[in-house]
């Protein structure tokens, strides 16, 4: 059950989007959602989501997948796309009781609905073709600049690697936790909120202890290998930016120069 | 004997419609004595542990039946829960899962979620305790101050707490040193004699095996491949080494004797009878 979690899932392969450079591919999104933010009106829309598609194609994840990580924000999402309806004055279409649906609004709710998903589409796609290990490599390279106001970019880049590198393990542990506990008659499904609460502490209590047991042993194993931070350590695989990189970024800072064009012309 | 558990063509199969689709238990079917200690052996991975889970409900079949008694275990899948009092399971590294303030209060999580009143609970817990040889004094300590030893023996008191009818062990001496390892196999045996419930042992240790259970069943790619008493599946010793297992070093010994022309049985699992059958050769002197 806990296995269908799709945070920070990766579908290893080799296509275009696998090889790009991490950082090539973080600046990418940033663009994107830039451009996603900027667009105003049905064009602007239709060149974002044209690139999204393009995007999709070149990566070869299954589009299914993409869909199933909005699950957890449908609500978000049509809680959004309602309140947007109801809300926005304008030229009146249908009016109800206290309601007024607007023409403003359609269209608002229309692109609200459009934005969040096409946004959570494109970043999952980053974490979908980009390994953890690599993302965190390059956010560290990315950050790297903030270094001189002394940000411990290194340690924070390993910090999350970890966290990333533990979340399955966790969720293993948490699954064989649950069935040790139901096997002597934990209830987790049955009875009010505060007994629901109460029936995750035979989980929570020996969950916490391995994680601790696991960090201090992590901590252990790294410094017997001399671990002691940032300075000074080089990379096996250093990131270099290839031709590829520059033409993508192109690609992609062109598509945000039109959505703002677009956008000064009210398309 | 009469069958307590009877599993039918029991299949589970993990990931359906995922690429990662794979059966871990093929179909199954075995019975499980009333009062008899089982041995179930096989490699990593050959579905020991998923058909375990199965015999107290804690996975459902994707195809098979399993009955406790003469009942469908699934007929109502809203009582299940008394199904996993009736079968005690004991996980693998079962020291893992203790989180109360003390011995005491762990050990009676179980007997408290069956409703029972607090002078059984009492009781319980401390036949429980006694059954894996802890004494009274650790009754009040908390199960984080123990070593891992004792750690492991609270929290099997917590399964047989509950006094189940069949009690399931996954690999109750991984990981122990050999003294513990022994004098835990020791308490578990006692407990079987004394209650004189079914008791099934899980464990890829053909040593531990041969020296404890009254019959084994051999476990191999997700379905059983032999299953008899020790001395019937220790003699088809080829066919347990092309499944990846082995046989106990004592009729190990006794194949190597075999091999050499030394006019042995070579399926003897017990170094008692080892000792008696090279007795037997030497002319029944000492």
């Amino acid at each position: 059950m806990l296995k269908d979690i799709t945070l920070g899932q990766f579908f290893p392969g080799n296509t275009l989007a696998h090889r790009l450079d991490p950082r090539t591919k973080i600046i990418l999104v940033v663009l994107y959602i830039a451009a996603l933010f900027c667009a105003k009106y049905f064009v602007s829309y239709a060149l974002v989501a044209l690139v999204l598609v393009i995007s999709v194609k070149v990566s070869g994840v299954h589009p299914k997948a993409l869909v199933k990580g909005l699950r957890p924000i449908v609500f978000i999402i049509c809680f959004t796309a309602i309140l947007n309806l109801l809300y926005t004055p304008g030229e009146e279409l249908v009016s109800f009781w206290i309601f007024t649906i607007t023409k403003e609004g359609v269209l608002q709710a229309f692109f609200m609905v459009l934005r969040f998903t096409m946004l959570i589409m494109g970043t999952f796609l980053l974490t979908y073709t980009t390994s953890p290990i690599s993302l965190t490599d390059g956010l560290e390279s990315l950050l790297n600049p903030l270094k001189k106001i002394h940000v411990p970019v290194h340690e924070l880049a390993m910090i999350m690697s970890i966290a990333l590198r533990f979340i399955p393990t966790l969720i293993e542990e948490t699954d064989k936790i649950m069935s040790a506990q139901k096997a002597r008659g934990a209830d987790f499904e049955s009875g009010n909120l505060l007994q629901k609460a109460k029936a995750l502490v035979p989980i929570l209590v020996p969950l916490f202890i391995s994680a601790f047991r696991r960090a201090d042993e992590l901590a252990v194993a790294m410094e017997c290998r001399c671990y002691h931070g940032g300075g000074g350590r080089t990379k096996l695989h250093v990131l270099r930016y290839e031709a590829r990189d520059y033409l993508v970024l192109a690609g992609f800072a062109a598509m945000l120069a039109a959505v703002l064009v677009l956008g000064h012309f009210g398309l | 004997m009469r069958p307590i558990i009877r599993v039918e063509n029991l299949t589970h199969t993990y990931g359906v419609n995922t690429p990662f689709c794979r059966s871990a238990v093929k179909d199954v079917s075995m019975e499980i004595y009333e009062g008899e200690f089982l041995g179930i052996i096989g490699h990593t991975g050959s579905g020991k542990s998923t058909l375990i889970q199965h015999l107290n409900g804690l996975l459902q079949p994707t195809g098979g039946k399993i009955y406790l008694g003469d009942r469908d275990i699934w007929a109502d899948p809203k009582k299940i829960r008394d199904v996993r009092f009736q079968v005690g399971l004991v996980f693998q590294y079962p020291e893992y899962q203790l989180f109360e303030e003390t011995v005491y209060k762990d050990v009676s999580f179980g007997p408290k979620n069956m409703g029972l009143d607090g002078k059984e609970i009492d009781r319980r817990v401390r036949s429980a305790l006694q059954f894996v040889g802890l004494g009274e004094d650790m009754l009040e300590k908390s199960p984080f101050d123990l070593s891992g030893g004792q750690k492991r023996r609270v929290a099997i008191a917590g399964v047989i707490a509950m006094e189940p009818k069949v009690l399931i062990l996954d690999e109750p001496s991984a990981g122990l040193d050999p003294a513990g390892r022994r004098s835990l196999l020791e308490n578990i045996r006692e407990y079987h004699r004394k209650k004189g419930t079914t008791v099934v042992m899980v464990s890829h240790s053909m040593d531990e095996v041969a020296e404890n259970v009254d019959r084994i069943v051999v476990l191999a790619n997700a379905g059983i491949v032999m299953s008899g008493t020790p001395h019937e599946v220790f003699s088809h010793a080829q066919e347990l080494m092309d499944v990846g297992l082995n046989v106990p070093q004592v009729t190990q010994v006794a194949m190597e004797l075999k091999r050499r022309g030394v006019d042995i049985d070579p399926a003897v699992y017990t170094v008692a009878d080892l000792r008696r059958a090279l007795n037997d050769l030497r002319g029944g002197r000492a």
